[in-house]
């Protein structure tokens, strides 16, 4: 078995009901020191005077760019006025995770890239640090959620994945009277949020409170719960309404390269070897590595291979460096991430592919690379360009695979390229009895993608069931 | 025209109000920064033209909290509130300091405030003495609205006009230097103070004091504001916020010939700006008290410098070259033009996509600010339009995704993003002007963000000019009321 799916279990399954998730997860104190968080929360003065530069836009660009819509004039204008929890509900009815929202959001691509500041030659208004500065005073005052549940409508649903597209679609089916089951094959509920994410984003402690504040509106979690035979799913059509699937996507893909597999880190502790960007984020955010030292290569240049290089270098590394087959310009991370990069000190290796990986004399790992240069049929590499790299860990983070194995067995479930197809506008797949949302649907994009399609899955399902009501009773 | 070269403007205030003179129309208002000579001699050496001293009287007791403000939008005091009484120091000790004060500046102007009880003794000695320690001129407190009007003083007298003008009669059969009475603001019509004060003999005016107020409620404990051992008392406002209001009073006050007075204007007076509108409509120096609290006697080097520089660029060589040249640009209604028509314009390549104008036209004008640049534009009735409503809603229902890749962010971004027409704001949402149903109203134009993005253009009418008085005259539906 994998080190990734080796990771101690906080519990057995299930949640004791007198345990809330904040003592299931104990915080590791060095993790936290190495991964404060990014940015400084806004003071409460400087938060008003933020909001207060908000123009207030009819029909907000801020509020269209997001994928959930959430009022951002509205509920800026709110922190502008003092009333904090206003603010916080009033961001909550769009967006259930608007605090992990406010950390992790790409905002520059989202609303405050769309901020009209820009055309007025202002900095654009800090939407998301002022949302964080909302949600966190919510999470301070230890209130439940103000969602609270419509009477039962007689409607059970199942989510499988536990990640923001089922929590969204939960909360929201809660909210309206459904009954909620979220199914979780890991430990910890949280999906990406709990063992993706950059911890000076979002920390692991701060995606269990939103899942523990979504489980106090009655959803029912059920951990450690693995959805993997056609048995399994059989019993799951016979006790459930209908199945929201944001199941997201599957490991990371291998390099497939020669000796890939045979220095795979097998072990807790064991730093030396391949190890990809998914596993070292979710084993540091838990606490499983604590250090790492020595030279480390990370093969990508995505959002996630910038997410693991940084941790690398805050575990300790002497040096970190991304190793790309393509240009410095076709990087995929955002610009800011990529900027954010080399701030930390991440070096860069371009147009360079590698091709296989061995053990050094001195028991460390040799990286065999060779160039790449753009040819008539896309790239190639360059013969006689070999160059192996002296390292103790390679990291691949060159995209995740899609879990075609599991979504197979749903039957009737059609998949193209990998992904579940739905209508976009309901998240209704070939099955009408499924319904999917996030990663599984649109291949990886953000967790307020993710939310959005959740939410709107949980939309789809409420008004079919009506319907179904409705055609019973006619 | 202004000439090429000018020397600098002459900011210097000759024979006001029949005999006070200044080095600048920049008065400290009678207030605590005025509450000592030390602090006055520290704000002539910062610049400050003439101080109207703080009140002199029977010394009074005074409570703790006196202030409390309003704040808006972020910035601090943008409306003040007292509770203080006049000075609580002996009347001696104020005297000997204005003997002190003018021995060392002798061009500065220092005008005693004074109030004390009603009667003609009481008033015969205090401007005696007042004068006899060298003061420039008086200035009657009529205008104190609070805790001094509950004792038969301040507002108590101004709101009367029989008092004000028995006590200003008073003072002028033994003052020998010029007497300004100061108004309150808190009557229906400050002209008839203004006329009291005229027929009692005064030499000139000074307005306006403080407006009665209650800033606010602390909405923690319920107790208004300033908090005196858990209750309040109303308090007199000022600040920026009085400004519009103090200016309309100096326009009654200087457009009446029974009133017109020289007059020292006041209220709200924060930049050289405010001072120069105020001096437009007929002031002869101006009075500050707020700013220089906020933000000390410093404020008045910017103020003398800012007013020189806009006299120079008008090519105004004194005050009196300025001052009540808008006064006949203020009239009543009646006489406004009818035939005059302005259309709002917008600058589309101004234009930054806020859209406050559109829902600012369709909830508080009349709904000729249109979202219809790429749906076609659509003249007339209300009904054929998208309502702000539904439009907001079809925008929540929208589907967006973050734009992940290159060229997602290229397209949602990039220099040729989709939606974007030949302005740097996306087509769709620059507003669009139904001028046949503009009617002109000036809102869209207030609650732009962007300088000068929407202007009032001129549509020319053909129409003579006419007024409603001629368009009614001789007509049977007059309803003016005449007043004999």
């Amino acid at each position: 078995m994998r080190y990734f799916q080796s990771l101690i279990l906080y519990v057995s399954h299930g949640f004791d009901e007198d345990l809330n998730l904040s003592s299931m997860f104990v915080e590791d104190r060095e993790i936290r020191e190495r991964f404060a968080a990014l940015h400084a929360p806004l003071t409460a003065q400087a938060a008003v005077a933020e909001a207060n530069r908000c123009l207030n836009c009819f029909d907000a660009p801020c509020m269209v760019a997001c994928p959930t819509h959430i009022d951002v004039p509205g509920f800026i204008r709110r922190i502008a006025s003092d009333n904090l929890r206003g603010s916080a509900r009033k961001i909550l009815e769009s967006n259930v995770l608007a605090g992990s929202c406010s950390r992790v959001c790409p905002v520059e691509v989202l609303c405050e890239g769309s901020c009209v500041m820009h055309r007025y030659d202002r900095p654009p208004i800090q939407i998301a640090q002022l949302q964080r500065h909302a949600m966190d005073f919510f999470h301070r005052s230890g209130e439940p959620l103000m969602l609270q549940p419509a009477a039962e409508i007689g409607l059970h649903v199942a989510c499988i994945g536990s990640g923001p597209a089922s929590l969204a679609c939960a909360a929201e089916l809660r909210r309206q009277g459904a009954r909620v089951t979220v199914l979780e094959r890991r430990a910890l509920p949280g999906g990406l949020n709990t063992y993706g994410v950059a911890d000076y984003k979002l920390s692991t402690a701060e995606s269990l409170l939103e899942v523990e504040l979504i489980r106090g509106m009655g959803v029912e979690f059920r951990l450690n719960t693995a959805v993997e035979s056609s048995a399994q799913l059989a019993a799951l059509e016979a006790e459930f309404d209908y199945i929201f699937l944001g199941v997201g996507l599957g490991a990371m893909q291998r390099l497939n390269i020669p000796g890939e597999e045979a220095h795979a880190i097998q072990r807790m502790h064991q730093t030396s070897g391949v190890l990809n960007a998914l596993e070292l984020i979710a084993a540091y955010k838990t606490g499983h590595i604590t250090r790492l030292g020595g030279k480390i290569i990370v093969v990508g240049a995505g959002n996630t291979a910038v997410d693991a290089a940084v941790a690398a270098k805050r575990l300790g590394a002497d040096s970190v460096t991304i190793l790309y087959r393509r240009a410095e310009t076709d990087v995929t991370a955002f610009d800011f991430e990529f900027a954010h990069a080399r701030h930390e000190g991440i070096e860069f290796l371009w147009r360079r592919l590698p091709v296989a990986i061995r053990t050094s004399e001195d028991d460390r790992i040799l990286l065999d690379t060779l160039a790449v240069r753009q040819g008539d049929d896309g790239l190639e590499t360059v013969p006689g360009s070999e160059l192996t790299l002296h390292c103790d860990t390679v990291i691949p983070a060159i995209g995740q695979s899609s879990l075609m194995e599991m979504l197979r067995e749903f039957s009737g479930v059609v998949m193209q390229q990998g992904r579940v197809t739905i209508d976009p506008d309901t998240g209704e797949t070939s099955n009408r009895k499924f319904y999917a949302g996030g990663d599984c649907t649109n291949g990886g994009r953000e967790v307020v993608d993710a939310v959005a399609d959740g939410k709107r899955a949980a939309l789809g399902i409420l008004k079919a069931h009506c319907a179904a009501k409705e055609a019973a009773h006619a | 025209m202004p000439e090429r070269v000018m020397t600098e403007p002459d900011l210097r205030v000759t024979n006001f109000a029949g005999g006070i003179t200044s080095p600048n129309p920049f008065w400290l208002a009678s207030a605590p920064p005025t509450n000592c000579g030390e602090q006055i001699m520290r704000a002539f050496d910062a610049g400050w033209g003439g101080a109207v001293w703080k009140t002199i009287g029977a010394p009074v007791t005074n409570v703790t909290s006196r202030y409390s403000s309003i704040d808006w939008m972020g910035q601090r005091m943008m409306g003040f509130n007292n509770i203080e009484l006049i000075s609580d120091r002996p009347i001696e000790v104020n005297l000997r300091e204005i003997t002190e004060v003018k021995k060392r500046y002798p061009a500065h102007a220092v005008i005693a405030s004074l109030m004390v009880e009603s009667t003609r003794e009481a008033w015969h000695e205090i401007v005696a003495r007042s004068e006899d320690a060298g003061a420039d001129g008086l200035e009657l407190n009529f205008g104190c609205p609070h805790g001094m009007s509950e004792r038969g003083m301040g507002s108590a007298v101004g709101q009367v006009p029989e008092y004000a003008e028995m006590i200003t009669a008073w003072v002028k059969e033994k003052a020998r230097t010029p007497v300004l009475v100061k108004l309150t603001p808190n009557i229906s019509d400050i002209r008839a103070v203004a006329r009291a004060a005229r027929r009692g003999g005064a030499d000139g005016l000074s307005a306006i004091n403080t407006i009665n107020s209650i800033t606010g409620i602390d909405l923690d404990t319920l107790i208004p504001r300033p908090n005196v051992d858990g209750k309040s008392s109303h308090g007199g406002y000022c600040g920026p916020a009085v400004k519009p209001i103090a200016l309309n009073m100096a326009q009654q006050v200087m457009a009446d010939a029974d009133s017109a007075l020289p007059l020292s204007g006041i209220g709200g007076i924060a930049t050289w700006a405010d001072a120069a509108e105020f001096i437009l409509l007929g002031c002869g120096t101006v009075q500050v008290c707020t700013a220089a609290m906020h933000y000390g006697y410093r404020i008045v080097e910017e103020m003398s410098d800012g007013l020189s520089n806009w006299m120079r660029s008008k090519g105004f060589r004194t005050i009196e070259d300025f001052r009540g040249l808008s006064l006949n640009r203020v009239t009543e209604w009646k006489h406004l033009n009818l035939n005059y028509k302005i259309v709002a314009h917008i600058d589309e390549q101004k234009c930054i996509g806020c859209d406050l104008c559109h829902i600012a036209c369709w909830d508080g004008a009349h709904q000729c600010i249109h979202l219809d640049r790429v749906s076609g534009p659509m003249d007339g009735h209300v009904e054929l339009h998208a309502t702000p409503a539904s439009r907001e809603s079809e925008s929540r229902e929208s589907i967006t995704v973050t734009p992940v890749t290159r060229r997602e962010r290229e397209a949602a971004f990039g220099k040729h993003a989709v939606g974007h027409g030949p302005y740097p704001t996306p087509l769709a949402r620059i507003p669009r002007v139904d001028e046949t149903e503009c009617v002109g109203c000036n809102l869209c134009s207030c609650v732009c963000p962007v300088e000068n993005c929407i202007t009032m253009v001129e549509v020319p009418t053909a129409l003579p000019p006419e007024t409603w008085e001629e368009r009614t005259r001789g007509t049977a539906c007059v309803a003016e009321p005449q007043i004999t």
